[in-house]
């Protein structure tokens, strides 16, 4: 009896997080004329056809790797500049580290929106517009609070008399955050990772105002502008949706160990 | 090897002084210990001698060099930490060979040492296991290796031995004493356990809100402690300290709860108010009454293997004493007690100096 309650929930929940992406996954392998029919079960007829239509043009392979690239260098520049900054917060003598990490949280409050038209000003400004450049340096702004905190916490778990050994050892602050630190709070840096990679692959606005063209729009943006002046192609949106969700889940598949290390740590005693 | 020498040396956190004008030289090649109840210091000296925290004032000197604006790695001094503080992404090979890697050692010097080391430490079947499958006995013997491989000129300790067993600690003390032996380094250690600082070192200093009470051998220590807090904190169970008066001054003549006793002392206690100690194993409880003996009664007893301590009244005040095994004490029963006049400290009570 409580087996299958806790079955039952478990199924609940696992049909509310997929249902969307079963929907979607379904409707791109449906035949156009049966696209809005509901309830959106399996088509008798499968067709893949929407993926050969979206593969057909070579625009979507260069929107693939634009946001390959941005959310991968937004990713390492991220990591890099968040562990320097966390390390210091967290194993270096300095004072006020709360006003500190309090500030660098404000920046995650403003709601993009409101944010959005100096930022275009800014990059503009830059010659920035348009590039892949011009929203690396945006996501990696808006994603620091989120890996300097994640990575504060990792390294502040890490007992300081590790750091203190690799200092007598006879490293300088930056080897033993190299050689000890990082290696060390592993999980906590692949999670934090593998969070902002999603935050720059999924972001949309940004995207959408600091793009114009091909040679730097990343896929939501891409595909958001998929309808044309008389129709909305539903089939196409659903593949490319199905198709630039696969790196993430692979990423996540990859790294699952990893992550939920990371997501738990320190919840209870290893 | 390196003589360590303290001048003048302060250090505040904040507005709390942690230790004041310290000056102190530990000899080279010599076991020197720091002792004291916690928050008094003692892991900020260790601290300020590796380079991790950084003295307000003072110098310090290793030989005839200033190492106060060197760097830990520039030294030359290593480190066991209470919690052994190793590498958990390392083996142990990896472990101990970090200190030498660091330094840039070529590969088979390295080897070769790790093999020593691990050798010395009896290691060999452990060096391709990761801390987390070690046993604490095992992750100290790791720590040390790892602090011994680079032959340092100053081994510093900080409670290495207070997260093991009682069993696996006495054990270990053997072991620091004979790797002291083949090394011959200078080593300085802090604990909170005066029995294992009586047991391992050379020289201890007693330390008490950032101050040294008095610093010698442990007998120096035991036998003469300069004040009633090293008196207290020197010797287990610690001692039992009864208020008495002076009644005459040469020769010194002293009521002591109601006993009249003529103890040896070097001076003459200034005021006439004075706390008189006995260590719980000179004062002897059983039924038979003797010259110079006392009533008391029994309050509780406890056995201690080859004798048993036993709490007892004393005139209304509670003392300890030592009893033997079969004299078959009772709670509540009234016995005698007696201790020899000349082993007792006396102190003055305002001061805790010893007179």
């Amino acid at each position: 009896m409580r087996k299958t309650l806790f079955y039952s929930v478990l199924l609940l929940v696992v049909g509310y997080c997929c249902g969307p992406y079963l929907w979607q996954l379904i409707t791109s392998l449906k035949p156009d004329g049966e696209l809005t029919a509901l309830p959106p079960v399996f088509p008798e007829r499968v067709t893949f056809s929407h993926y050969v239509s979206i593969f057909r043009e070579s625009r979507f392979f260069r929107i693939i790797l634009n946001s390959a690239a941005v959310a991968s260098v937004t990713t390492v520049l991220s990591i890099v500049i968040g562990s320097l900054a966390a390390f210091g917060l967290a194993k270096l003598n300095l004072r006020r580290k709360g006003v500190i990490l309090g500030f660098v949280l404000s920046v995650s409050m403003f709601p993009p929106i409101a944010t959005v038209c100096p930022l275009y000003l800014v990059i503009r400004a830059l010659g920035l517009r348009d590039t892949w450049w011009g929203l690396v340096l945006t996501y990696t702004t808006f994603s620091l609070p989120l890996s300097i905190w994640t990575l504060t916490g990792f390294f502040a778990r890490i007992p300081d008399e590790i750091y203190l050994a690799a200092r007598v050892d006879g490293c300088s602050p930056f080897q033993a955050l190299c050689r000890i630190m990082l290696p060390v709070a592993a999980p906590g840096v692949f999670t934090a990772a593998i969070l902002v990679f999603i935050f720059a692959w999924n972001e949309f606005l940004f995207a959408l105002t600091l793009t114009s063209t091909t040679a730097s729009r990343t896929v939501p943006v891409a595909i958001a502008l998929f309808p044309g002046l008389h129709e909305i192609p539903w089939g196409d949106i659903a593949a490319a949706s199905v198709v630039v969700t696969v790196p993430l889940l692979a990423l996540v598949f990859l790294f699952q160990r990893r992550i939920v290390e990371g997501l738990t740590a320190g919840a209870v005693k290893g | 090897m390196a003589e360590i020498r303290f001048e003048k040396i302060e250090k505040s956190f904040g507005n709390v002084t942690v230790i004041r004008e310290l000056d102190l030289a530990i000899g080279e090649g010599e076991f020197f210990t720091f002792v004291g109840p916690s928050g008094c210091g003692k892991s900020t000296i260790l601290n300020m001698i590796a380079g991790l925290e950084r003295a307000d004032r003072g110098r310090i000197f290793f030989d005839d060099t200033m190492v106060n604006d060197l760097s830990p790695g520039d030294r030359d001094v290593a480190m066991v930490f209470q919690s052994y503080a190793l590498y958990p992404h390392m083996t142990v090979r990896e472990n101990l060979a970090f200190p030498l890697r660091i330094r840039k050692t070529c590969k088979e010097t390295m080897n070769r040492e790790v093999d020593q080391i691990a050798a010395l430490l009896g290691l060999e079947e452990l060096l391709s296991r990761k801390p987390g499958q070690l046993s604490g006995g095992q992750r100290q013997r790791v720590a040390l290796g790892r602090a011994i491989i680079r032959r340092p000129k100053v081994f510093l300790m900080d409670e290495p031995l207070s997260n093991l067993d009682a069993r696996l600690r006495v054990e270990m003390r053997a072991e620091l004493k004979k790797l002291r032996r083949e090394l011959g380094i200078t080593i300085v250690y802090v604990t909170h356990d005066q029995e294992e600082a009586l047991s391992l070192s050379d020289r201890i200093a007693v330390l008490e809100s950032g101050r040294i009470r008095q610093c010698g051998t442990a007998l120096d220590l035991y036998l003469r402690p300069a004040d009633i807090f090293v008196a207290g904190f020197i010797g287990t169970p610690p001692m039992n300290v009864v208020r008495g008066t002076v009644r005459e001054k040469s020769p010194l003549v002293i009521d002591c709860n109601g006993r009249i006793i003529s103890p040896l002392t070097e001076n003459s206690p200034p005021k006439s108010d004075v706390l008189v100690g006995i260590r719980p194993d000179d004062l002897a409880v059983s039924h038979e009454q003797e010259k110079g003996s006392f009533r008391v009664t029994v309050s509780e007893i406890e056995p201690a293997g080859p004798f048993n301590w036993v709490d007892v009244i004393w005139n209304g005040v509670p003392v300890r004493g030592a009893a033997r095994r079969d004299e078959g004490l009772v709670p509540g029963e009234k016995v005698y007690a007696v201790f020899a006049p000349e082993n007792v400290l006396v102190f003055d009570a305002e001061s805790g100096n010893r007179t």
